[in-house]
């Protein structure tokens, strides 16, 4: 069609100026879907989180224990079919940079709770046997190079001293989202160290983690497990898995607003650079639009003609960037490892880029589009660029 | 060598008005995420520094990290206690406050989540080791009851934490009776109570930490040496302002290398939208070039016309964006602090530094995108500039 090549030719008449701006156009669209990942990245435990799951966490905060006594008294509660327990640990793996997840958990009652943490059965018996055992998730072994077998050493921060443990098992996500990079220890043997150094610090809890029957019950049962606390020396604040992790997604509300706002200002940029060209392309041709109409081409046709440019280079453009976002994430994964537990651009993401790339050039072509169809004819032919 | 005149570059920056409104539109965006990134980060550090006093000493367990981390048992702060080298206070007794800290979980003000704030439980005496706090409103808590005192920022972005309110935590109810104010230090994000009754109604035996002043600053070595060879104590020592120091370090350098990152990948495309429009200001004034030529200039003037252009052309996009960045000033920001797993509440804070590394970042792009269309114009022919006119 007729048009079609007469777009593709106007576009390549400056092949330096299209070509910037393709490069521009990249770059800026590649950054606002990248950024949309990691913001994605950041409620990556939001989405693992379970329905069935409850956390129960002292009402003061996070850092104040729960007694041991509590589990039997949560047995007892109406509606709760499992209940286990975990404790921060917080050791160092070497140097502070090799940060990582570690939890003191009650081996056989948390693997019920966590069924996606996939671990051969053969693992399984060999670290509930070995009080000094832990288990790993594949991401965390491969990125350490730790195999079944080995010695790992941690330097304790709450519970301080040199921990050795051996490795047990290895596990493995049964869905894409589930976090590979935690330690799981046993929460008997650093209780028993706890007490054998400090009796008053020992048979205390982080977080009790239960199972529910029904996650429609979720609020109820969450008020009859407060209510069994209330006025005591601890008192509980029980909340579903996904509120417990919207918590500390939260904690960090203020950079994440900022990352968003950062995206939405690099859209802002490109706009204004391809705004820019537009407007230097429709002056430069001022005296063909001029002859265009002169020939009897209504105002719209060159309206079609600037618009649809504008758009083609920026589809191209945002085509481009979605095509090399993609494995732009998954080198990041690799070199950031740990730090986030999974990192995939999502296909909303992938068409919030197509789509910010056709407002760019909308927005772009639409102040020279709109003084272009409203030119005199005979100051146009007269005009020298 | 006769240069272009500057008046000559101005005006042709002012002839194409659009052009140069949206080029320099570009890059102040660029410039205005740099520096509000900077100053976020100086923000932090000048918060956590302002925090500490230069003879202040603070004792935490070994190894722990975070005031959260550590436990010191009361022998071990008696111990602490009748070490030579503390400052007197008015009645003869060592400057020194045994505090434990407790963190506690609040709904802010502003999206109604929940928060951690730092609990301090401290005494006369800690009040009076930090002379950068003052009383704005109400009074200090008195000794052995349940009242506390908040920090500003803690009473602005929290709810429920006004002068006259009542918190409810470790079983039982604490009276706000007064709003203090710590100068912008890290201690506005605290809420301070008596120690004594902190520790009683969380059933704790251990401080967190214990801070105290020196008699004389430079006596630091000799006390840090005695604390370290003294096997009753598994203890460490840190100048009060290193510890601040160190606690906004994590944060403060995870936000300058993001934003860092951030501004590097954004210029590209300031920088592709300045190449354009110098290739368009080139190509537009051909004939101008060729009679500049003819008329003596050399290639090196119109190297540096061109170049001067794109450089003036980057400085008032960076001037823009300053100034949009000056207005974040006004912002109050608080997040959580890794390393304290607690609120902390700063400022955007704009230092001269800032102020030159985001101008030298703009002119910066300025070169770089403006150095290959300038190059171009000064490699041309006389005689084809004034053929192609």
């Amino acid at each position: 069609m007729f048009i079609w090549k007469l777009l593709l030719k106007n576009a390549l008449r400056h092949r330096v100026r299209t070509l910037l701006t393709l490069l521009g156009l990249m770059v800026a669209v590649c950054a606002f879907g990248f950024l949309r990942t990691v913001v994605d990245a950041w409620y990556a435990g939001v989405e693992a989180s379970s329905s069935t799951r409850l956390i129960v966490r002292s009402a003061t905060s996070l850092t104040v224990p729960l007694p041991l006594a509590y589990a039997e008294r949560l047995r007892a509660v109406d509606g709760l079919t499992t209940v286990s327990w975990s404790n921060w640990f917080g050791g160092i793996y070497q140097n502070e940079r090799n940060f990582f997840p570690q939890f003191a958990v009650d081996p056989v009652s948390y693997l019920a709770l966590y069924p996606e943490y996939k671990v051969s059965e053969a693992d399984r018996i060999a670290w509930q046997r070995d009080r000094r055992g832990v288990i790993v998730g594949r991401k965390l072994a491969t990125k350490f190079g730790w195999s079944v077998g080995d010695t790992i050493a941690l330097r304790g921060t709450i519970y301080s001293g040199t921990w050795s443990f051996t490795l047990r098992g290895i596990y493995e996500g049964a869905q894409a989202n589930v976090d590979e990079n935690q330690m799981l220890m046993q929460w008997a043997y650093i209780n028993e160290s706890a007490k054998a150094r400090n009796a008053r610090r020992g048979d205390f809890v982080g977080v009790y983690v239960v199972g529910i029957n029904d996650p429609n019950n979720a609020a109820v049962i969450s008020q009859r497990i407060d209510a069994q606390f209330k006025n005591s020396l601890a008192e509980t604040l029980t909340e579903t898995e996904k509120a417990f992790q919207l918590g500390f997604v939260a904690m960090s509300e203020a950079i994440l607003v900022a990352l968003q706002a950062v995206s939405g200002i690099v859209i802002l940029i490109i706009m204004a650079v391809m705004a820019n060209t537009m407007t230097m392309t429709a002056r430069e041709r001022l005296a063909e639009y001029a002859t265009l109409k002169a020939l009897g081409f209504s105002p719209g046709f060159v309206v079609r003609l600037l618009f649809g440019e504008s758009l083609l280079i920026a589809l191209a453009g945002g085509l481009l960037a979605v095509a090399i976002t993609v494995p732009l994430a998954a080198a990041f994964q690799q070199f950031a490892g740990s730090l986030f537990p999974s990192f995939r651009v999502t296909e909303e993401t992938m068409l919030l880029q197509l789509a910010a790339a056709l407002v760019i050039g909308m927005v772009a072509a639409a102040w020279p589009a709109w003084k272009m169809s409203r030119i005199d004819i005979v100051s146009g032919l007269r005009h020298v660029a | 060598m006769h240069a272009v005149p500057l008046t000559y570059i101005a005006r042709n920056l002012w002839v194409r008005r659009v052009t140069t409104a949206l080029t320099a539109a570009g890059m102040a965006l660029v410039v205005y995420v740099f520096a509000t990134v900077l100053m976020m980060s100086e923000g932090i550090r000048s918060t956590l520094v302002a925090t500490g006093q230069a003879d202040n000493v603070m004792v935490l367990r070994k190894g722990a990290g975070a005031e959260i981390n550590s436990g010191i048992s009361r022998d071990q702060a008696a111990v602490l206690q009748t070490l030579p080298g503390l400052a007197l206070g008015a009645t003869g007794q060592p400057q020194l406050s045994k505090e434990p800290v407790v963190l506690n979980n609040l709904p802010k003000r502003s999206n109604g989540k929940a928060s951690n704030v730092t609990m301090r439980g401290t005494s006369d005496t800690g009040l009076a080791l930090r002379p950068q706090v003052r009383i704005s409103q109400g009074r200090m808590f008195r000794p052995g009851s349940s009242e506390v005192i908040a920090g500003g920022a803690i009473a602005r972005g929290f709810e429920g934490v006004q002068l006259g309110a009542s918190l409810r935590f470790g079983g039982r109810d604490w009276q706000v009776v007064g709003i203090f104010d710590a100068g912008g230090s890290g201690f506005d994000s605290e809420i301070w109570a008596d120690s004594e009754q902190l520790m009683a109604a969380f059933r704790r035996s251990n401080y967190s930490s214990v801070v105290m002043k020196l008699a004389d600053s430079d006596s630091f070595d000799t006390l840090n040496k005695l604390i370290d060879q003294d096997p009753r104590l598994l203890l460490e020592a840190k100048r009060e302002q290193r510890f601040y120091a160190e606690q906004s370090e994590a944060l403060a350098n995870f936000i300058s290398i993001l934003g860092t990152a951030l501004a590097v990948i954004f210029s590209i495309g300031a920088v592709v939208g300045a190449t354009i429009t110098m290739f368009g200001s080139v190509a537009s004034r051909i004939g101008e070039i060729g009679t500049l030529r003819a008329l003596g200039f050399r290639r090196g003037a119109v190297l540096i016309a061109f170049l001067g252009e794109a450089l003036l052309l980057s400085l008032v996009g960076g001037v823009l964006g300053l100034l949009a960045a000056t207005v974040m000033q006004k912002v109050n920001v608080s997040t959580t602090n890794f390393a304290t797993f607690s609120e902390l509440a700063f400022q955007f804070t704009l230092t001269p530094s800032i102020v030159g590394q985001s101008l030298l970042f703009a002119l910066g792009m300025g070169v770089v995108g403006g150095f290959i269309p300038a190059w171009r114009a000064s490699r041309m022919q006389i005689v084809d500039c004034l053929r192609a006119a």
